[in-house]
């Protein structure tokens, strides 16, 4: 199957400590994964290798079919993946169309800022996008004063901006009030109906249920389950999640 | 740019029309426009306190020929020290440049020819500091050693190489003004302005630019303000630093031969004194010491607020011992006040 994203057997430790082993994992073309798991036990480390920002200690990272050696966060970027971080990726000093164009400047000759481009399309973006307040929609407003909400919606917004074939989203809803968790649930939902593909990572077991087509469970660094969301109901994932936490395996 | 970036263009109608509001312009700028009003007070009160001083062209003659020394390597220091880091180098750095000067002169003596050998002298100084500020920001980023040590200790190690290389020897360059870099560096232009100062303004120009305008700035402020985040969003941290250190270094080597041009001599302890006008100049202009903020024109004025203040506890009757106890405190201060303003969330 030609799948959009293909990690084979990736590990990855950091000095003594194995963060991820033998990790087999697939995304396939319109289709949206939820990654579950516990705290620690793995989900961030996978995240942060397809964006290039770790490299695998071992193992294989396919985009379309081939394989890419040396995948960094612009060449991650080059290849359509967009993540929005759990922890944003905000620089709070900073102007709102600074955060939003953070490591991607719009640039005329020599390298120069087009800045005037960049606070139209910041100001474009906020006002389309999640409902803002107006704080957050004026591009030279410095970002350490918003709300928690507001500064989330910055980072999913940005994700979205440069048209990513592959979503990555590590804990999206914190820190999103009810009206605005509801949006982006269903903007994860629209992920699907574009044509792209989406990883989902969320506390909250309900959300990621609701919208994805197939749960990976993730356990001290390993695989420990998979399976199409039609084929389980809510409460039995729950139940598996548990049995997951307290005995380290998963009964499929 | 790459191509995703390109499809920006690509966007149809914006809206967006900035408008200029007065307040907001306060806001956005309240630490440039907070400098200006430092910088004009104490000179009034400098007037009022030392009017026979003050109200003398003399020493605004003075100021301009004796500031831009230290003022052009706080330009680069400026972007250092918004990007979280720290170079206490740069004054061996001076030394050492003006070192590379000399072998320079030595070795194409066979040349006979003054003004080439000047030049290629010139040409050597500047590379000496590129390469020196490179080594510094390889063995910061490479391994990982905080700038302040990893600087304090190339400080004394390129001092050392001055003394071992010169001998510890003085002498004089008289022989520099048969250059065209002479006038040109530290000559008077219509017979009174000071080139050098005409080089700071250069300098700051072009700083200014390159901070607030250059895809470099952008990732300088970002570096300062959240590493971590400039790293998940792909912004290559290493490779900005170093060249913020070559940056300086290049810098440092061109103020160590115009301070040494200025008076045609050179002598081996260069640059001692430098550092703490220097670093209280970008103090004073408002860049914070945890870095994310700072501006070139609030270096720019504060480095000639520091040059008033040597003359001014002079000219009121303090001796010339005060004016480090001042230059201490404002560095104190200013980073108290960044603290304050740091835990207020500002």
């Amino acid at each position: 199957m030609d799948y959009r994203l293909e990690l084979k057997h990736v590990s990855k430790s950091f000095g003594e400590v194995q963060a991820l082993q033998d990790i087999n994992f697939q995304l396939g073309r319109n289709e949206i994964v939820g990654l579950l798991g516990d705290n620690g036990a793995g989900k961030s480390t996978l995240i942060k290798i397809i964006t290039g920002y770790h490299r695998p200690t071992s193992g294989e990272i396919h985009f379309n079919g081939r394989k890419v050696d040396q995948l960094t966060v612009p060449k991650a970027r080059q290849l359509g993946v967009e993540t929005v971080y759990q922890e944003r990726a905000l620089a709070e000093l900073q102007t709102l169309w600074r955060n939003i164009f953070l490591g991607r400047e719009i640039t005329t000759s020599l390298g120069m800022l087009d800045i005037g481009k960049m606070r139209a399309e910041t100001h474009r973006l906020m006002s389309q996008s999640m409902g803002f307040t107006s704080s957050a929609v004026d591009p030279d407003s410095l970002v350490g004063k918003f709300s928690g909400g507001e500064k989330q919606g910055v980072a999913i917004v940005r994700a979205l901006f440069f048209d990513a074939e592959i979503i990555i989203l590590d804990e999206p809803t914190m820190g999103l009030s009810l009206k605005e968790t509801a949006k982006l649930v269903s903007f994860v939902r629209g992920i699907r109906e574009a044509g792209k593909s989406a990883v989902f990572i969320d506390h909250n077991i309900v959300h990621v249920y609701d919208v994805a087509d197939r749960i990976v469970v993730i356990d001290r660094g390993r695989i420990a389950g998979q399976f199409l969301t039609k084929e389980i109901s809510l409460d039995s994932l729950m139940d598996k999640m548990i049995h997951v936490a307290e005995t380290g395996k998963f009964e499929q | 740019m790459n191509s995703k970036t390109d499809g920006v263009s690509a966007t149809t109608a914006t809206t967006y029309k900035p408008v200029f509001r007065l307040r907001k312009f306060a806001r956005t700028n309240s630490t440039q426009l907070g400098i200006i009003g430092v910088f004009v007070s104490l000179f009034i009160i400098f007037i009022i306190a030392a009017p026979q001083t003050f109200l003398k062209g003399q020493i605004y003659y003075a100021f301009m020929s004796t500031v831009p020394f230290f003022a052009i390597m706080a330009i680069p220091l400026t972007m250092i020290v918004i990007a979280a880091e720290m170079d206490l180098s740069f004054p061996s750095v001076m030394a050492m440049g003006m070192v590379a000067f000399l072998l320079t002169i030595n070795a194409t003596a066979g040349l006979d020819n003054i003004p080439l050998q000047v030049f290629l002298g010139f040409c050597a100084a500047l590379l000496t500091g590129t390469v020196i500020g490179w080594l510094n920001g390889f063995i910061i980023v490479r391994f990982g050693i905080p700038s302040l040590v990893a600087t304090i200790g190339t400080q004394f190690f390129w001092r050392g190489a001055v003394l071992v290389l010169s001998q510890g020897k003085s002498g004089t360059l008289v022989y520099v003004k048969e250059s065209f870099l002479y006038p040109a560096l530290v000559g008077k232009i219509g017979g009174f302005f000071p080139a050098q100062m005409l080089w700071l303004i250069l300098i700051a120009c072009l700083g200014w630019i390159l901070l607030n305008r250059h895809k470099f700035g952008a990732h300088i402020y970002l570096i300062g303000d959240n590493i971590k985040s400039a790293e998940l969003m792909g912004v290559n941290t290493g490779r900005t630093r170093i060249l913020a250190f070559m940056l300086i270094g290049l810098v440092s080597a061109f103020a160590g031969v115009i301070a040494s041009f200025h008076v045609v001599y050179f002598w081996p302890s260069l640059g001692d004194g430098k550092l703490l006008p220097t670093l209280a100049s970008v103090f004073l202009g408002g860049t914070s010491v945890f870095g994310g903020t700072g501006t070139i024109l609030g270096t720019f004025l504060g480095a000639f607020i520091i040059g008033a203040i040597e003359a001014a506890t002079v000219a009121v009757g303090l001796t010339g011992f005060w004016t480090q106890l001042i230059y201490g405190l404002i560095i104190v201060l200013s980073v108290i006040m960044h603290t304050y303003l740091r835990k207020r969330g500002t």
